[in-house]
């Protein structure tokens, strides 16, 4: 088995700035916040206004009427966003590479929205339920479209933890790639959370802000759910440079780690033994690292916790290290929140550019860090992390390197 | 408070948390009862259904004892039938 470095060489995302990378890019690189009214449910269903909807997105645009209603919108995001990753890395998979290549994505909810209409439909409506439902619902229907669009073969799975699942993701293929398991993967994770029973559910756990998502300030009120994809193509860093391909970056290292707590409340301990993991898998020591994506979901207990796990781990170095949550401007998509934000991180190191923590007020003495509030700021930095804690415990961490 | 309301709002904490309803008593803080915050979020559906009101999150992020949370309902219930 070999230890290979593992490069990304296409990214593709479907966000609230729109369906692709560059405006997903563009609009967190300004600091401009995609927070807006809700639009995709009436309005009145739940007590929380806003939300980070990709509002753009037009199923008709991208698939034909048949094939979309054999789509959910989380696996129509999946295939959105892998075929601007496959397109832009200009990897052909084909012949013998279909068989060594591998889809994972990640998902917390799967298809939430058609679970509901059937639902309804059943209880309220007509007392029946469509035979589509469970090819539809499956978590793993947008990584099973990905491998049929692409003829992949290889390994093609699903994983769902919550709000880490596309960090898990992401660390699966990256391993599978680095250890010769698979020449090539697509790797990422969707969700489309806006259903009204889901979103029920949310407001019922009292963690969804009534105004804007503003994490790590004071006065922060909760979360803001967001919606979208982002899909990465892995490589051998080798192989990729021998073709001549673009390299957004580099994966160096994963970590994970399990609180073995609560069911909902994060404990700091589990979430510093995922980045020392994951900084530990890379060879990379703390103070190597300059900027750490954070989980950052602007709720009390996230980011007090976060940031107490970030102080253990880095030490004295975390006064020096920039730490910024996107999801003040992209929302929490959940299961694709750490694809997203895998993007943000190799575009902020690539492009010398910091991405801010959007929505700050004021400075909580409990978050104490240098969260990049409100403009983006320019920096050099070679090793960046990326946070994800989902409920139930589970962490994930991601070591990014600028290519 | 009426002592009908206390009652009610101790039943509710008492059959979400599975514990015997007389050691839902008006002083207890939710720290004694070892409610922690999903347990609140529980009790508080549990409220809202038994009461038919909506709890606003501002509102329950403050209460952390049982006198608090009648008195919260006690406003609640007063809005609903003036």
């Amino acid at each position: 088995m070999s230890i290979r470095r593992v490069a990304v060489t296409g990214i593709g995302v479907v966000s609230p700035f729109g369906d692709t990378f560059g405006e997903f890019w563009t609009g967190i690189a300004s600091g401009i916040s995609a927070i807006r009214p809700m639009t995709l449910v009436k309005e009145g269903t739940v007590r929380f206004p806003n939300a980070a909807e990709a509002a753009a997105f037009s199923p008709l645009s991208h698939f034909d009427e048949k094939d979309a209603g054999f789509l959910d919108r989380f696996a129509q995001f999946a295939a959105v966003a892998a075929r601007e990753a496959v397109a832009s890395s200009g990897l052909n998979i084909d012949g013998a590479l279909r068989e060594r290549c591998a889809v994972v994505t990640g998902s917390s909810a799967g298809g939430q929205i058609t679970k509901d209409e059937n639902f309804h439909s059943l209880y309220a409506l007509n007392g029946r339920v469509s035979p589509l439902t469970i090819p539809l619902v499956m978590d793993n229907a947008g990584a099973s479209r990905i491998s049929q669009e692409f003829g992949v073969r290889g390994p093609v799975y699903t994983v769902s933890t919550a709000c880490s699942s596309s960090n898990h993701s992401i660390g699966q293929a990256f391993w599978m790639v680095r250890n010769g398991v698979v020449d090539a993967a697509i790797a990422g994770g969707s969700e489309a959370p806006f259903a009204p029973g889901f979103l029920k559910a949310w407001e019922a756990m009292r963690v969804v802000s009534s105004d804007t998502c503003r994490p790590f300030s004071l006065g922060r009120r909760g979360l803001i759910l967001g919606e979208g994809a982002a899909m990465l193509v892995l490589e051998p860093l080798e192989s990729a440079r021998a073709r001549g391909a673009q390299v957004w970056g580099e994966i160096a290292g994963f970590g994970m780690s399990s609180d073995a707590h609560h069911l909902t409340q994060p404990l700091a301990e589990g979430a510093a033994l995922a980045m020392r993991n994951a900084l530990s898998d890379a060879g990379v020591a703390p103070e190597a690292v300059g900027y750490v994506n954070a989980h950052g979901t602007g709720t009390q207990a996230n980011d007090a916790t976060e940031a107490q796990a970030i102080r253990a781990v880095f030490g004295a170095h975390a006064g020096r290290v920039l730490v910024s949550s996107t999801k003040s401007m992209h929302g929490h998509a959940l299961g694709a929140a750490g694809a997203l934000e895998a993007a943000a991180t190799l575009a902020a190191l690539r492009g010398g550019l910091i991405p801010p923590t959007a929505n700050f007020v004021e400075p909580d003495p409990d978050c104490d860090l240098d969260v990049v509030p409100n403009h983006s700021r320019p920096a050099e930095i070679e090793y960046a992390l990326s946070n994800s804690f989902a409920f139930g415990g589970l962490n994930a961490v991601l070591v990014f390197r600028r290519a | 408070m009426s002592e009908d309301l206390i009652a009610r709002v101790a039943a509710v904490i008492a059959k979400t948390q599975k514990i015997p309803p007389e050691s839902v008593t008006i002083d207890k803080t939710f720290a004694e009862l070892k409610i922690d915050s999903l347990d609140g979020i529980n009790i508080l559906f549990a409220l809202e259904s038994e009461f038919d009101v909506d709890i606003p999150d501002e509102a329950a992020r403050e209460i952390k004892t049982v006198r608090e949370m009648v008195e919260g309902i006690e406003k609640l219930v007063a809005v609903k039938n003036p």
